[in-house]
């Protein structure tokens, strides 16, 4: 980590916040207390006003920036955008980045242990819904004295929050950033989600979601979900480059070659992986599915599908989004179609024709959906512009 | 304030909802909010100048006039800008049609063609004018759709689009009792609120 200390965080120490009133959910389930484990960055300003909030997306966790130990190699996944001087200004603005409730970074979540039954809640534990979880982190809000967030941010499924923030609590946030994002999914979209979820639940070490008491895990069934969902992630163009830079063994140049990069020099005419990306997908999978939970995916992707904000509103986005009187920003990337620019632009015009103040931006980018978490210039200096102007008002009321 | 966008600014009232095509950095939304309290939105493709305009606060949505405004709903703006950008456009007359669906008004401003120092230029040099207000080659300008106040006054005839405001002034952005008198021989810029008939 050396090498990045002089923008990084640096080591962060993760915090466990305890909710002892029971939480009653969209579904009509009730949680009836649970931990939420947080990391923060920057410093509260005397007037509790500099903080912003990151909003996780599907695979993602309270671990936004920094590095947990001298040792840790990788920091957080979007240490590229949050630091000292950074896009989002740790010097300027106090971050705090949540792992939401069902996920399995810290939170309470599937793995949890169920205090009734002494063992984890496993498939027992409820659907969460978007919600759901900003119900959950307005509490954190709270305990953490915050009148009102400069900004909350969030890509894809954070995205997601980001909006229900500011349709539920107008009042308690300045700013809201949706990077590629949608005010609902799409048909296709929620279809890779069932292909990722019918994977993990026919997995036959999956045992009707109860695989920590089998001491199993459904292995394959993540990895298939995850290997889909990577190239969902990526675009063609991405892979290409990603894997069209050498061609072992021929004279090709990388541009005929499409990303066929072959793992040795040459066919092996059997069934096993002969191009560079099948192992980077096993490999993909194969980490993945050492650390992530199979309940806490199948209850994220819900959480997806389930996001409709119009729901409450008679089925109208723009009464949905009437009341808010945040400043939004949207981002999308051209390359991105899992959550492709039209989605964005969808919430565009439905936002004004909320009259709601937005801007939009389309960034030129290669690396499709996972384009949100590079640190791609114009992107960057969008956030910097749109958070610079939201400081500048702080100061302003400060004054 | 420059004199021509204060007379835009004295043709937009209060609390008005405004649509600027090609915004720049935002400056004059900005200033409109400020005097006006309109809720403004700019359109622009600039990303440096997009950049400009959230760093000010003014909403601005990544957009090339050149597709059109089809995500924009009919009658959602009371007035919908096009300031010095009508001569770049691929299709002008599409886009101002397409403004006046949009918004209840539009106004547009643009360079006039007809001015005495282009009308000068072409007949003594025979060449396409090139000044420091329009510094391009013909083959490299973004300006393709140059036009006169006559001409554009034709085409709101054909279009029928009612002109509701008209006025010219000098590069100094000052008027004249003259420019009032010959707006196409002494016009350097034109500044129309039309509206649909």
């Amino acid at each position: 980590m050396a090498n990045s200390s002089i923008t990084s965080v640096g080591i962060v120490t993760p915090e466990v916040f305890h909710f002892k009133d029971p939480l009653i959910l969209r579904s009509g389930k009730i949680i009836p207390y649970y931990d939420l484990i947080t990391e923060s960055y920057g410093e509260l300003n005397k007037k509790k006003d500099n903080a912003i909030l990151i909003c996780h997306a599907l695979s993602g966790d309270h671990h936004a920036a920094g590095f947990h130990s001298e040792s840790e190699k990788k920091p957080g996944w979007w240490d590229s955008a949050i630091g000292p001087g950074k896009a989002i200004d740790t010097n300027l603005f106090y971050v705090v980045s949540v792992n939401n409730l069902g996920g399995c970074g810290g939170s309470t979540g599937p793995t949890s242990v169920n205090s009734v039954t002494g063992k984890p809640f496993g498939p027992d534990f409820p659907v969460i819904t978007v919600a759901d979880w900003v119900e959950s982190q307005k509490r954190l809000m709270e305990v953490l004295n915050i009148e009102k967030w400069a900004a909350v941010i969030g890509g894809s499924l954070g995205g997601m929050q980001a909006q229900h923030w500011a349709i539920e609590y107008p009042e308690k946030l300045r700013g809201a950033i949706c990077i590629a994002s949608a005010a609902k999914l799409s048909a296709q979209n929620i279809a890779f989600n069932e292909v990722a979820r019918h994977s993990i639940t026919k997995d036959p070490n999956f045992h009707d979601g109860r695989y920590l008491e089998h001491n199993s895990n459904p292995k394959q069934g993540l990895m298939l979900a995850r290997m889909i969902g990577h190239i969902t992630y990526l675009s063609d163009s991405a892979m290409r480059l990603k894997f069209g830079k050498e061609f072992t063994g021929d004279q090709l140049k990388p541009e005929k070659n499409v990303g066929r990069n072959l793992k040795s020099g040459e066919l092996s005419y059997e069934l096993n992986v002969d191009f560079e990306v099948e192992s980077y997908l096993h490999y993909q999978g194969e980490r993945f599915s050492n650390n992530f939970d199979a309940n806490t995916y199948l209850l994220m992707t819900k959480a997806l599908d389930y996001f409709d904000p119009s729901t409450d509103f008679n089925n109208d986005l723009s009464e949905a989004f009437a009341g808010a009187t945040c400043k939004f920003l949207l981002i999308s990337f051209s390359t991105d179609w899992r959550f492709p620019p039209e989605r964005s632009r969808e919430l565009v015009e439905i936002l004004l024709s909320a009259s709601c103040d937005v801007s939009y931006i389309e960034i030129e980018a290669d690396e499709g959906h996972d384009a949100f978490l590079m640190p791609i210039p114009k992107y960057m200096e969008a956030l910097r512009a749109f958070l610079k102007n939201i400081y500048n008002e702080l100061e302003d009321h400060a004054s | 304030m420059r004199p021509d966008l204060e007379i835009i600014t004295s043709w937009i009232q209060n609390n008005e909802r405004v649509l600027d095509l090609g915004c720049g950095s935002g400056e004059f939304l900005k200033n409109l909010h400020t005097e006006r309290n309109v809720y403004g939105i700019g359109l622009e493709k600039d990303l440096q100048k997009i950049q400009s305009c959230l760093e000010v606060g003014v909403n601005v949505i990544n957009q090339d006039l050149n597709s059109g405004l089809k995500n924009f709903k009919s009658n959602s703006f009371d007035t919908v800008l096009l300031a010095q950008t009508l001569q770049a456009l691929s299709q002008p007359d599409v886009l101002i049609e397409d403004m006046l669906r949009v918004g209840e008004r539009g106004i547009v401003t643009f360079p006039n063609f007809g001015n005495w120092k282009s009308r000068l230029y072409l007949f003594f040099r025979g060449r396409m004018p090139i000044s420091k207000f329009m510094p391009h080659n013909w083959y490299d300008t973004p300006n393709i759709h140059f036009c006169t106040v006559k001409d554009f006054d034709l085409m709101c005839v054909e279009k029928s689009i009612k002109v509701l405001n008209k006025t010219v002034v000098n590069l100094e952005h000052q008027g004249s009792l003259a420019m009032k008198l010959f707006p196409n021989f002494l016009g350097e810029i034109a500044i129309y609120q039309i509206t649909r008939s």
